[in-house]
């Protein structure tokens, strides 16, 4: 694979890094007991501890560290019995401490690894430096009034796991497979929402280019993307950019670049005449957190199929490609639909490759098409097993059984109700398509003749005009058999 | 270690503090007299000695994940100089 780009003078090589920032999923704040909620109305969640009011202690969220453990485990890592609350110190407007509660030399979870899979069957391991825990900031509006900025500080104290990769990723394809493959596992942990819009899993991106083979060139922090469109497009840009720089000459200044979404452009952050200094110390105002191997082997023992396992086990179970194996796993949500469809009837375990299918293309394009997700599907699981045995019995065909999706869709109605009130089963019984094809053939005699005479191509002509005529229920492969035996008769 | 006017205005710079010369030369005395105090430490021998973390031997308590209703706008609201539709509102901060 050639992961290089081409400059005026010579080829180059990206250098990229992520650092992304999960919000924890619990009901409340990693060190107050404020709801975490999304979408509540300005400031209606916060504590005085929030608020940073004087004399105000932290106390710490059970829930949070376990979950920190959790995706520590998730990842591979290897989890700190011992780590230190720091404080990082830095003025703004929507962080009313002076200061963030993050993790700076102890973090709880130290180094570890995630794999991520190419189309074409191959895969990378990228390393993973540390997961710390820390607080998140308040939120911002700037663009509300000429001379305001407007905050709210509901977000304020909510848990963030900041989990660090090494630079090993070399391609924006590589970095957009990267977030969605640590954000696959944080759901199916179920420690992380994964919603990208509401900005409850972001990222910063660190890039530098080089000369492959080169030490590593000097890089620029891109802030805060919230898609994975977004990253790979900073990602361009900003290496694009470097290169024209370093091409022409210059040398590259180490910068924190913001991303503009609508013009697809990076630009410095204006101020930077201060050097950020954030003066990490201990906070005094917590202890250190110990984490017990009993406490760590408990919360083990209570973790789920991760997708790479669950796609082991489908390609074993079910002989399942693997693409179609990693198209299931990605999500848990599918994963989960494809399981409760395969296991709703004992037959269907054979028909496996037919159930994939049946999900992610007629069900998903259903679904993309309402703009709805499989959590809210019309069509449940044991609806769509009924369905697909009923293709596979042969007692309906694949074609008539892509309308009857579409009005189990529409109707909440079963494929069994709907087959029965339309009458809809395929027509199998020799006599009566060998009787719908005479019919075809004393019609068309022209055709007949052409056909004879060496126009294969209208094959498909009787066929559609046999099909016509039983309203697309007679089975496909018995009416094109005994289609062909007639003509040939007649030959 | 000796406080300097550099150390010292970068120290106020990081505070946001605005000192006038009398008052950083003020400090420059005061800090460094604290960090004379403190050097004496360094007298102590701490060889084959843990760092403590913390005096109580006490652990990290911890809070179940349980959340609060706060509703806490007009109360968090209530001392902030300017305010609008349940948001602080600040001078306009540039990035």
């Amino acid at each position: 694979m050639n992961n290089l780009i081409k400059g005026e003078k010579h080829d180059w090589e990206m250098v990229i890094g992520l650092e992304i920032h999960a919000q924890i999923k619990s009901n409340s704040k990693l060190f107050s007991s404020s709801s975490t909620k999304f979408g509540s109305s300005p400031n209606s969640q916060v504590s005085l501890v929030d608020a940073a009011m004087p004399g105000m202690l932290p106390v710490i969220n059970k829930y949070c560290v376990e979950q920190a453990v959790k995706t520590g485990v998730g990842l591979n890592a290897k989890i700190n019995n011992y780590s230190v609350f720091d404080r990082k110190n830095y003025f703004y407007a929507d962080l009313p401490q002076g200061y963030q509660i993050s993790q700076y030399k102890y973090p709880i979870v130290g180094e570890g690894k995630v794999t991520i899979d190419f189309k074409d069957g191959t895969s990378k391991d990228i390393r993973i430096v540390r997961l710390h825990l820390e607080q998140d900031a308040g939120k911002s509006l700037h663009d509300q009034n000429p001379s305001k900025t407007y905050v709210d500080l509901n977000r304020s104290g909510v848990a963030l796991m900041e989990i660090v990769s090494e630079p090993d990723i070399r391609t924006p394809d590589e970095a957009g497979m990267y977030i969605s493959k640590i954000r696959s596992i944080l759901m199916y942990l179920d420690t992380c929402d994964g919603n990208m819009q509401e900005g409850s899993l972001r990222a910063d991106v660190n890039i530098s280019v080089r000369k492959p083979g080169d030490e590593y060139g000097t890089r620029c922090e891109i802030k805060n993307l919230n898609s994975i469109k977004f990253i790979k497009q900073a990602i361009n840009y900003e290496a694009k950019r470097q290169i024209e720089i370093l091409e022409s000459g210059s040398s590259i200044e180490q910068n924190t670049m913001l991303f503009n979404t609508s013009t697809g452009k990076t630009r410095p952050m204006r101020n930077k005449e201060e050097a950020h200094d954030y003066r990490y110390f201990p906070d005094p105002d917590l202890l250190p957190l110990q984490i017990s191997e009993e406490e760590i082997g408990k919360i083990k023992s209570s973790i789920p199929e991760l997708p790479d396992e669950l796609k082991n086990k489908f390609i074993e179970t079910y002989k399942l490609s693997n693409y179609d194996a990693s198209a299931l796993t990605a999500e848990k949500q599918t994963s989960d639909y494809f399981n409760e469809t395969i296991n709703s009837d004992s037959e269907l375990k054979i028909h496996a490759k037919i159930v994939v299918n049946w999900i992610t293309s007629e069900l998903f394009s259903l679904l993309n098409k309402n703009n709805l997700d499989l959590n809210n599907s019309p069509v449940s699981p044991e609806n769509l097993g009924q369905l697909i045995k009923l293709i596979s019995t042969n007692e309906i065909s694949g074609k008539i059984a892509k309308d009857v999706i579409e009005e189990m869709f529409s109707s909440g109605k079963t494929a069994r109700q709907i087959v029965d009130e339309k009458g809809l089963q395929q027509v199998t019984d020799q006599g009566e398509i060998a009787k719908v094809i005479d019919e075809v053939i004393a019609e068309n005699p022209k055709m007949v003749e052409q056909y004879l005479a060496g126009k294969d191509k209208l094959l498909g002509f009787f066929v559609g005009q046999a099909m016509k005529l039983t309203k697309g229920k007679a089975n496909p492969k018995m009416l094109n058999d005994i289609l062909k035996q007639k003509l040939n008769k007649k030959n | 270690m000796k406080i300097d006017k550099n150390t010292i205005n970068k120290i106020a710079r990081l505070s946001r503090i605005k000192l006038d010369d009398k008052e950083s030369d003020d400090y420059i005395n005061d800090l460094n007299s604290i960090l004379d105090w403190v050097e004496q430490l360094n007298e102590v021998n701490t060889e084959n000695v843990e760092p403590l973390s913390n005096i109580s031997s006490s652990i990290l308590p911890k809070r179940e994940d349980v959340s609060k209703d706060t509703n806490s706008s007009e109360e968090i609201l209530e001392n902030a100089p300017d305010k609008l539709e349940g948001f602080f509102a600040v001078p306009k901060v540039v990035e």
